[in-house]
């Protein structure tokens, strides 16, 4: 289960791509209440979005963009395009999903 | 001992491989989990620092081409939408900065292909303006939106 749910629009030559990413984004400024001990950071840092293969955005995020990070982008494309979006966080973690406009 | 040290001359090798294959090209970049990601810009505490790590320049101009739109009160700062849209010709970056946040630079964005348009849902500590800066044709220019915090979003 991808952790990328992607909903795109083509109007025209534009592809309107908006993207739900299911990640805790931890600042890691949190303590965890029982414990008392801080929760270490957690959080995606590139996020790449793709149409047919080549690159159209290269994002950069930090631990201020909310959990389940929402994206709203318009990238060139048209019906049967393939927008591909990845992510990768501090922490090693990836996912990436593939979804035909 | 024996098992030990199979192990690093393993990994050793494998680490040198993958060097020696994004030297020699074989690897693009992007393969490289997050090597490009500006910590720097990220790190600075104020956002003419920020500014100048991911930009090289802290020299902003106002702009009534570029549009910042927020709520006027965010009644939860863990989840303040914003939006950032620009009608500047060649319009190529965008970075969203929130200047009282303990590191300002919330997001950038490098736009090859995309629409200079981002939405985005980020975190407020307290009251403060949300500024959208876009880089178009070498220079640099800003809007901001003044978002009032009821519960600030940073903590727990």
């Amino acid at each position: 289960m991808s952790t990328i749910r992607m909903r795109i629009s083509p109007a025209g030559d534009v592809l309107d791509v908006k993207a739900l990413i299911r990640h805790p984004m931890e600042s890691g400024l949190r303590e965890d209440k029982s414990t008392g001990e801080k929760i270490p950071a957690d959080y995606i840092q590139k996020l790449v979005v793709e149409v047919n293969g080549e690159e159209v955005m290269d994002g950069n995020l930090s631990e201020a963009v909310s959990k389940n990070p929402y994206l709203n982008i318009k990238v060139p494309g048209k019906k049967g395009d393939e927008v591909k979006i990845s992510w990768s966080s501090n922490t090693g973690d990836t996912d990436e999903a593939t979804q035909a406009a | 001992m024996q098992t030990k040290r199979r192990v690093f001359l393993k990994g050793s090798l494998a680490a040198s491989a993958a060097g020696l294959a994004v030297g020699a090209g074989l690897l693009s970049p992007r393969a490289v989990l997050a090597a490009d990601w500006p910590e720097a810009a990220f790190d600075s505490e104020s956002m003419d620092n920020g500014l100048n790590e991911l930009f090289g320049s802290s020299d902003v101009t106002d702009s009534g081409d570029i549009t910042v739109k927020a709520p006027d009160i965010a009644e939860n700062g863990a989840v303040v939408p914003v939006t950032v849209e620009s009608s500047i010709a060649d319009s190529d970056k965008v970075a969203i900065f929130v200047s009282k946040n303990p590191t300002p630079l919330v997001a950038s964005f490098d736009l090859s292909g995309a629409n200079p348009f981002v939405s985005t849902r980020i975190r407020m500590g307290e009251t403060d303006d949300v500024t959208g800066v876009v880089h178009a044709g070498g220079k640099l220019y800003k809007a901001s939106k003044e978002v009032k915090v009821t519960i600030g979003g940073c903590g727990g």
